[in-house]
């Protein structure tokens, strides 16, 4: 695990260069370019809105309004998603780079979550705008930072340990998409925590969903306005850690068939 | 003092025949023993390398030869780290950089000036280095005009020429080239090739996986032969290539002689005549009239038995079965010999030494014989006509039949002299002990370098 890090440390220069390309990539082309990456957010936005507040409206007072609070589960969780679902199959679009040259391969996974990484601090304004729209920024999205870095962990951790296994079984792929909307429902983005009552099944569920915990305090930080779900930061960050580890150990030892099997 | 840059010790590689069978059993070994192997029965793996050693010494250069399929770019991978041995071990000293592919990792969205950097970041420079090497790389590569253009514009020409131009400047120890000088004009060919002779010259290390038996020659100093997966030898560049040539004529034999047998089943009548490709161009062919045909061709030695490969010295005899359709009075035959690459070896003709024809009627039977073939090693090829004294042609078979000379010395050049040495006065020389011919006919086998 600790030479997973620094092996990542060494090739920072390069995973750098990675995420920048990414982002360039991505908008090359396209009239918006990078205002798309302000963009993506409103319009995701403004959809969960129209269904969160025409269709099947959502009238919890202490979340009011609506569509904000959405966006403040929204922007992580889009992070953690897309980071997942384009790290399972990063090894496999990158087959000829793997099979050509000599670099470490935890930099493509890793350049994934860091990409998104990057769209999430690009989103981040847009929802703080909003706040302050609203008149709800609270001197707690100082301390955004935290929540950041357990879910970087997190999702380093899935990441690395999907990537790899996807190389041996390509059925990853596909079931990951629904494992992972799934996982969104079972997430408190689009309802609160509060409102599952205490001591049901639903309840315990949610608790052992280490992105619950992320997703809430983000929801505290940003909207509330105060926080007092540390313990439960506090487990998901244990998970994120034993994740980080499991996705670590397996990438190291399925590390050499990799050019082999791609 | 000489030290090793690649010491490889019996190593073994081994590859799983199907992909994608039995997931969970490989999976479960690679988890245990970190190989995807352990679990497979040897009929579901492919042994692609087995138990080769040798060492490349540092500031060598190296060359790897054999067939397609022989291992080679197995070898390659191995060598640059991308796969790892089955068994055995491999270790290579120093920064090193291969030439695989070349480009590998452009994204084609970009522009060149951003994956100039990271592929070269990707091969193992720092920014700081990049920063100092950019400016070289793109000369290099002769595209500072199309620096900032998305790489997904370039022509592959450009594309291979930024590729090498990173991966050469990345300045290694040990430079790993596959086959890719194949690739680009002759002008950026001949360029790859001044670099790499400058590598040399530094004293770098190089390991070439190529075809090219002539850059073996020129550029390297031990070569390795894999064949099937093992070694077959191993050293001296001159030598190892002459066994390996050798070793693909015994192959050739029965190619040249499946090829004589095609070209004589092509000399049925009613063949359609075709014209000799462009001009200079060596290119085997068939033409002329056919007023007076060559039936077949046979390649004969003293015995007058069928053979396709000789020793300098022998005898080879051209022995042609023609037909004419009417009785001809205005006839000519002739023979050519060319080398490989092309070269007239020598040609003659019934005109030539002044036979005065008079008269071809049905079949007959024409034959030449070559006494103490006077050629140095390789692969000949034959013309044989049949033509007017003005030279309109019957018949011409152009390269439609070859042989092969063989030989234990390595003299160079086309044409061998029957020679002899000798030496006075203060001279010392051992004669060489019993360096005969080969022997393949044991008939005539020809004359002996060696001193008396």
């Amino acid at each position: 695990m600790i030479s997973a890090v620094r092996s990542l440390l060494r090739y920072r220069a390069l995973v750098q260069s990675l995420v920048s390309r990414e982002l360039k990539a991505r908008y090359r082309g396209s009239v918006l370019g990078f205002l798309w990456s302000f963009v993506n957010p409103l319009l995701l936005l403004l959809t969960y809105t129209l269904v969160f507040t025409v269709i099947l409206p959502n009238k919890q007072p202490d979340i009011q309004p609506f569509f904000l609070f959405l966006f403040c589960g929204i922007l992580p969780w889009t992070w953690f998603q897309a980071s997942l679902a384009e790290s399972s199959g990063v090894l496999i679009s990158s087959a000829n780079l793997i099979k050509k040259v000599l670099f470490p391969a935890e930099v493509l996974p890793t350049v994934c979550v860091l990409a998104n990484l990057a769209h999430f601090l690009l989103g981040l304004p847009v929802l703080l705008a909003v706040l302050a729209l609203y008149g709800k920024l609270h001197w707690t999205a100082l301390l955004l930072p935290l929540p950041m870095l357990v879910q970087l962990v997190l999702t380093l951790g899935l990441s690395l340990f999907l990537s790899a296994l996807t190389v041996h079984f390509r059925d990853i792929q596909n079931i990951l998409s629904h494992v992972l909307h799934l996982w969104f429902f079972a997430t408190p983005v689009i309802y609160s925590y509060a409102q599952i009552a205490e001591g049901t099944p639903l309840r315990r569920l949610l608790r052992l969903n280490p992105m619950t915990h992320v997703v809430v305090t983000y929801q505290q930080m940003l909207f509330q306005g105060h926080v007092d779900h540390w313990r439960g930061l506090l487990l998901s960050l244990a998970v994120g850690a034993v994740a980080f580890a499991a996705g670590a150990f397996l990438f190291d030892r399925l590390r050499d068939t990799l050019a082999e099997e791609v | 003092m000489t030290t090793n840059a690649i010491v490889a010790r019996e190593v073994t590689k081994r590859y799983r025949r199907f992909a994608h069978r039995n997931q969970l059993r490989t999976l479960k070994s690679a988890l245990l023993t970190g190989s995807v192997l352990a679990d497979l029965k040897p009929e579901e793996t492919f042994t692609a390398l087995e138990d080769v050693s040798f060492e490349v010494r540092q500031g060598s250069t190296f060359a790897v030869i054999g067939e397609n399929g022989s291992g080679k770019s197995t070898l390659l991978k191995l060598m640059a780290g991308i796969t790892r041995p089955t068994r055995g071990s491999l270790s290579v000293d120093g920064r090193i950089s291969a030439l695989i592919e070349l480009g590998a990792g452009f994204h084609p969205e970009i522009s060149g000036r951003e994956n100039v950097a990271i592929n070269a970041m990707m091969l193992g420079l720092t920014r700081k280095q990049l920063e100092r090497s950019y400016d070289a790389i793109v000369d290099f590569a002769e595209l500072r005009d199309f620096i900032d253009a998305p790489v997904k514009t370039y022509s592959s020409g450009m594309y291979m020429r930024l590729g090498f131009a990173v991966a050469i400047h990345v300045d290694p120890d040990v430079l790993l080239i596959d086959e890719v000088l194949a690739v680009g004009d002759e002008a950026f060919t001949r360029k790859c090739l001044d670099k790499i002779a400058e590598f040399r010259r530094r004293g770098k290390t190089i390991v070439f996986v190529t075809h090219s038996l002539g850059l073996v020659d020129k550029m390297c100093d031990d070569v390795l032969w894999l064949s099937h997966g093992r070694t077959r030898g191993r050293g001296e560049p001159k030598r190892v290539v002459d066994e390996y040539l050798t070793y693909v004529a015994g192959g050739e034999e029965a190619l040249l002689r499946s090829r004589s047998a095609s070209a004589s089943a092509e000399a049925a009548p009613g063949e359609s005549a075709s014209e000799p490709g462009g001009t200079g161009a060596y290119r085997a062919g068939r033409w002329g009239g056919r007023e007076v045909e060559i039936r077949s061709v046979r390649l004969l030695d003293s015995r007058e038995r069928e053979r396709h490969v000789f020793v300098p010295g022998e005898t080879l005899q051209l022995v042609l079965a023609v037909a004419a359709r009417e009785p001809v009075e205005d006839f000519v035959f002739g023979i050519g010999l060319f080398s490989a690459d092309g070269v007239c070896v020598y040609g003659t003709n019934t005109d030539l030494e002044d036979y005065v024809p008079r008269r071809l009627e049905g079949e007959a039977e024409v034959r030449i014989a070559l006494e103490g073939l006077s050629l140095v090693e390789g692969t000949y090829f034959v013309d044989l006509a049949a033509h007017k004294r003005d030279g309109t042609p019957y018949d011409y078979r152009r390269g439609q039949h070859s042989f092969r000379v063989k030989s234990r010395v390595k003299d160079v050049g086309l044409y061998r002299p029957v020679h002899r040495w000798s030496f006075a006065g203060g001279a010392a020389l051992d004669a060489p002990s019993r360096r005969g011919e080969l022997e393949l006919g044991d008939d005539d086998a020809g004359p002996r370098s060696g001193g008396a």
